[in-house]
């Protein structure tokens, strides 16, 4: 097809979707836009299977003069070649998931905004990055805003804060070329430059780098349900992207991601609405991913190729069955959900795979991929990275692995007796778990994972080893161990002392305590803080107001008398600098 | 060129001066024709021949480099030469093409604006203004520049004066520009007298070899370059000489200050530009300086200050016309900056800003003939009831934003690295923050536009009312203008460079 059409090896793929997301938005009838929103992501993957098959190496093409800077707008390597098969991939499940609602928005905006994050990480060149960083922002708010109308303030605070981070990008990476003699590829940029500093920061904020996350929480889990699904997909994964293409092996990213992965731990644990719990666990997953960065080794990088692979399936697929969970019940709130084994079957057994898998229980996705990263931080002697690494592994078994399907499906029965899942929901939870099972799978399975994986290993890592196998059964145990102890100990605080002694249930209690005190005096502190910012910003505004409004001090209609004078006063400091001049 | 074969040979020759010659002939002709159509009819040939002979000669440039026009025969420096270099073929074609879509736009304006028996007036003062505008950039004699900037000043003000119809603050607001335009013109010629004194000449390219001869000059050619300035400054609406600005584009008729706002201050910049670089050097120190400290500075005082201003406006026109101010100052730190990238940049944003500008004021000036709108709640709901309008209103805007694949975009961009590429890295972040600004200011009308129902008059919506066909060409020829340039920008670009290497010299 491609030699009988060369433009299309000039092309980015991803344009092609972002075209058909266009398309949807002018086209009345909901089928034909399902069958754009289906085809147009198996089009784009197909192409980019050809285009990657097309050269040894990488692809190069779409280069062009664009206001003086040569722009390379299509770059498939073995590299981006996987994230742009996983956002196919993704946009194809995303897509199904989707089939039943009738929205013109939706569609077209799903479609723009998969396009764009397919054409970013498909683009060669920082100026494209830019355009695309900032498209799949503003081409995703609507799916925010689509959530409803107590949605919108958190799609505004999400479009401004993206924005920005493109700004940052676009700064950065001007000052970056800058640095490297008006070179715009986008290849590693480091921290040499304070332009890769900026880069670095416009990456944090979209990948969620602690203290720079609350967008994730704030607005996922208002958007609507499937806006939920489709925005944990692209988004963060393409700044991961961006990550390893720029900062592979930058050291600081090792600590970020360490923290990162602690962090979220605690919120998680306290937090009742299901869907933040999910962010809360998206942002911790995605700490494994910028240390495995920061650690830059092939076999850590391979292990984060691998981990955002499957993270993008069995994540999409938690999502989803919550979603499922909440088209029927309308809620996603953890204490009045229950139960609803009995009513849905099929979804629960989805969520379960969905758990095993991002708790990496062997046979189940991560277990090959974040043992990889593991492995690679002991390598390197990042004992405290390592550590820190495992606790959060055990906290990802805690929130996501048990309490999110506990309280869903399980735990006391809410007497909520609803209709399973639609069917297309159902399907596109058997195609993710599928991927799920198979891309750990021992024989014939986790090979293909590897197939795709960018860098030379010497000695392939081996998962399916006794000790580590035992290891990880271990660990999620004592997991399970310490969750069932709390779960008993709250429901009889009698026995509450009789638990002090067991180490794990005390950082446990304490970090929760200090989460919830620290959740607590955050609150109020943030109530105070409000005030006073409230204040110091309407006086701020008012200031502004007062200078420049028409009825301000400085639109005061000059007469021209003043104008003259000011004029000539203008004229004297001219003067003044000339004859000083020399 | 094949289009160059069309053209008889006698255009491209005497074209410099036919360019200013048949408008002020036709300008006396038009003022004694009887009203209604016969007027435009005139007037619109006029500029359509205007435009043709523009684009010739603009294109004759480029093919033979810079010609020289000698007035009469007679040789410069004694007699007037006429001169089309790399500098000002762009400006030209700008402002023939700027005269001709604002010729098309005011037929359907003028009716509702311009009082009948004073239409034909209008039309002879716009076409003594465009005289004057085309004179000013032509001519290579630096007398005749004031006599021109004269001519196209006066009728400017005659121009302004006529919004009283619409609006009777139109009066003030022509007496004020009278005086501060007076006072600039004033300025600028004592300026050239005292660099004739200093140089005996008043043509420009011997004025320039008589300079470079005494390394820069004596005290009166700093204090001629410092009266230059500043009546320049005046004219061109660098902040805080702008306070003639708002009143004359708000009160103004519409087509009037659609004119105004994409040619009148940029021939000023240009003369700016032919000032700074060609006949003054900024190898001098007093150039350098006052280069770095009043163009800078001011320039970027009034990008963030103006913005500023810009969004806390209530009247749509007035809200365009700070936005102008701080665009003017993008342009200005282009020429501050004084490196070939950066004076291209400042160049480019001179044209891309008179195309992105007109077109607001085109389609704002729409808005006021079908619904009387000039306040920014009046926005309401506009995209349903003038969707084609507030589409060019949309595209325009956001090329003044500066969005990718807009042509604001390409000159934000060139000045962006021309700036990092001098190391001024603050002014970067200047330019960023007062895009964020213009964000703001316009993003706050299409939000009300796209996001808002339209009002109900005795309950019942406002039904669609799009502007007439005669406006909405000129405003969709720009807004689509602004995409191609966006998009290829190489004819624009290069033009820009050409003109800021004949400045500076290449790299």
């Amino acid at each position: 097809m491609i030699e009988q059409l060369p433009i299309l090896a000039e092309i980015n793929p991803g344009l092609w979707v972002i075209l058909a997301g266009l398309m949807c938005t002018m086209l009345p009838v909901g089928h034909a836009r399902k069958a754009f929103v289906i085809a147009a992501p198996i089009f784009a993957g197909f192409l980019i299977f050809k285009l990657h098959g097309m050269d040894t190496g990488a692809h190069f093409g779409g280069r062009m003069i664009f206001g003086g800077i040569e722009l390379t707008t299509l770059r498939i390597d073995n590299l981006s070649v996987v994230w742009g098969y996983l956002f196919c991939l993704a946009g194809i499940i995303n897509g199904i998931y989707a089939l039943h609602e009738k929205c013109r928005m939706t569609d077209s905006s799903a479609l723009v905004y998969t396009g764009a994050a397919i054409a970013g990480v498909l683009s060669g060149d920082m100026i494209t990055l830019f355009i695309m960083w900032e498209l799949t922002a503003i081409s995703s708010v609507f799916l925010i805003w689509k959530g409803g109308d107590h949605a919108y303030a958190a799609g505004v605070r999400y479009l401004a804060i993206h924005v920005f981070s493109g700004v940052m990008l676009l700064a950065g990476a001007v000052m970056h070329a800058q640095a490297n003699g008006g070179d715009f590829m986008f290849n590693n940029i480091g921290l040499e430059s304070p332009g890769g500093w900026l880069m670095l920061l416009a990456m944090g904020i979209k990948v969620g780098f602690p203290g720079l996350h609350m967008w994730m929480q704030d607005a996922y889990p208002k958007a609507s349900i499937t806006g939920t699904v489709i925005l944990a997909s692209f988004t963060t994964k393409f700044a991961v992207y961006a990550l390893a293409r720029g900062f592979a092996g930058t050291e600081i990213l090792i600590w970020i991601g360490a923290i990162m992965t602690c962090f979220p731990v605690f919120f998680a644990v306290v937090e009742n609405d299901l869907r933040r719990v999910l962010a809360y666990s998206l942002n911790n997953q995605l700490g494994f991913m910028v240390c495995g960065i920061g650690i830059g080794t092939s076999l850590a990088l391979n292990g984060v190729v691998g981990q955002v692979f499957v993270h993008v399936i069995f994540k999409g697929l938690l999502f989803m069955s919550i979603g499922a969970v909440m088209y029927r019940t309308g809620t996603a709130k953890a204490s009045e959900l229950g139960g609803l084994f009995r009513s849905m079957p099929y979804t629960a057994i989805f969520c379960l795979i969905g758990a095993a898998s991002i708790a990496a229980v062997p046979l189940f996705a991560a277990f090959v991929t974040k043992a990889m990263i593991l492995a690679a931080a002991v390598y390197e002697h990042h004992t405290l990275a390592f550590l820190m690494m495992l606790f959060a592994s055990a906290g990802v078994m805690e929130h996501s692995g048990i309490k999110v399907p506990h309280f869903t499906f399980f735990a006391h029965d809410s007497g909520r007796r609803v209709k399973e899942a639609p069917w297309n929901m159902l399907a596109a939870m058997s195609i993710a778990a599928f991927f799920c099972i198979y891309l750990a799978w021992p024989v014939g399975g986790f090979q293909n994972l590897y197939a795709l994986m960018p860098f030379e290993m010497d000695k392939p890592y081996q998962p399916y080893t006794v000790d580590h196998v035992v290891f990880q059964m271990q660990l999620l145990f004592a997991a399970i161990f310490a969750f069932t102890l709390l779960k008993r100990f709250k429901l009889y605080p009698a026995e509450r002392r009789a638990e002090i002694l067991d180490a794990d249930w005390t950082y446990r209690k304490m970090g929760l305590n200090i989460a919830t005190w620290g959740s607590a005096m955050w609150t109020r502190l943030s109530s105070q803080t409000n005030r006073v910012k409230t204040r110091g910003l309407s006086a701020v505004g008012r200031k502004l107001y007062q200078t420049f409004s028409p009825a301000g001090a400085a639109s005061e209609a000059a007469p021209s008398g003043l104008a003259a004078v000011m004029t000539a006063g203008l004229l004297f400091i001219v003067l003044l600098l000339a004859y000083i001049a020399r | 060129m094949s289009f160059l074969d069309l053209v008889p040979d006698w255009l491209l020759i005497h074209g410099p001066a036919f360019l200013m010659a048949l408008p002020l002939i036709m300008a006396a002709i038009t003022a004694i024709l009887p009203n209604k159509r016969v007027a435009w009819t005139s007037t619109f040939i006029v500029t359509a021949i205007l435009t043709l002979t523009a684009f010739s000669i603009a294109l004759y440039n480029v093919e033979v480099g810079t010609t020289l026009y000698k007035m009469g025969g007679w040789a410069p420096p004694h007699g007037i030469s006429l001169v089309i270099d790399a500098l000002n073929a762009p400006v030209i074609v700008l402002i023939a093409v700027m005269s001709l879509l604002t010729v098309v736009y005011a037929l359907p304006a003028t009716v509702a604006e311009i009082r009948p028996n004073k239409r034909a007036p209008f039309y002879a003062a716009f076409l003594l203004c465009t005289a004057g505008l085309l004179g000013m950039v032509v001519t290579g004699d630096a007398f005749n520049v004031f006599v021109f900037l004269e001519v196209s000043s006066i009728s400017t003000y005659v121009l302004v004066a006529m919004g009283a119809a619409r609006d009777r603050r139109a009066l003030s607001a022509a007496y004020n520009y009278l005086i501060l335009g007076s006072i600039g013109a004033t300025f600028f010629v004592i300026g050239v007298g005292f660099l004739y004194m200093e140089t005996g000449t008043l043509n420009m390219a011997d004025m320039a070899r008589i300079l470079a001869d005494l390394d820069g000059g004596s005290r009166v050619a700093k204090v001629a370059f410092g009266f230059i300035i500043i009546g320049l400054g005046l004219k061109l609406a660098m902040f805080p000489l702008h306070t003639w600005l708002p009143g004359a584009y708000a009160y103004a008729p519409t087509p009037v200050t659609t004119f105004l706002a994409s040619t009148a201050t940029k021939a000023a910049l240009y003369l700016l530009l032919r000032f700074t670089f060609f006949v003054f050097d900024p190898s001098y120190a007093y150039v350098a300086d006052i280069l770095m400290f009043i163009l800078v500075g001011l320039g970027v005082i009034g990008m963030v200050f103006a913005s500023l201003q810009a969004i806390f406006q209530t009247d749509v026109r007035r809200m365009l016309a700070f936005s102008s101010v701080a665009q003017v100052g993008y342009m200005l730190l282009g020429i501050g900056i004084a490196t070939t990238a950066s004076v291209a940049a400042g160049y480019l944003h001179l044209i891309n800003h008179a195309i992105i500008k007109g077109g607001l004021f085109l389609a704002l000036g729409a808005m006021w003939y079908r619904f009387g709108i000039t306040r920014m709640e009046d926005f309401r709901g506009l995209g349903q009831t003038m969707p084609l309008t507030m589409g060019a209103f949309t595209v325009s805007g956001l090329s003044l934003i500066g969005v990718p694949f807009t042509a604001g975009f390409i000159s934000k961009l060139n000045l962006t690295v021309a700036a990092a590429d001098a190391g001024w890295l603050w002014a970067v972040g200047v330019i960023m923050v007062s895009s964020i600004l213009a964000l703001i200011y316009i993003g706050r009308v299409l939000l009300l536009a796209y996001f808002q129902s339209p009002p109900k008059v005795n309950g019942v919506e406002v039904a669609r009312n799009e502007a007439p066909i005669a406006m909405l060409i000129p405003m969709w020829f720009l807004a689509l203008s602004s995409i191609f340039i966006g998009i290829k920008s190489d004819a624009v670009v290069g033009a820009a460079t050409r003109a800021a290497e004949f400045l500076l010299g290449a790299g």
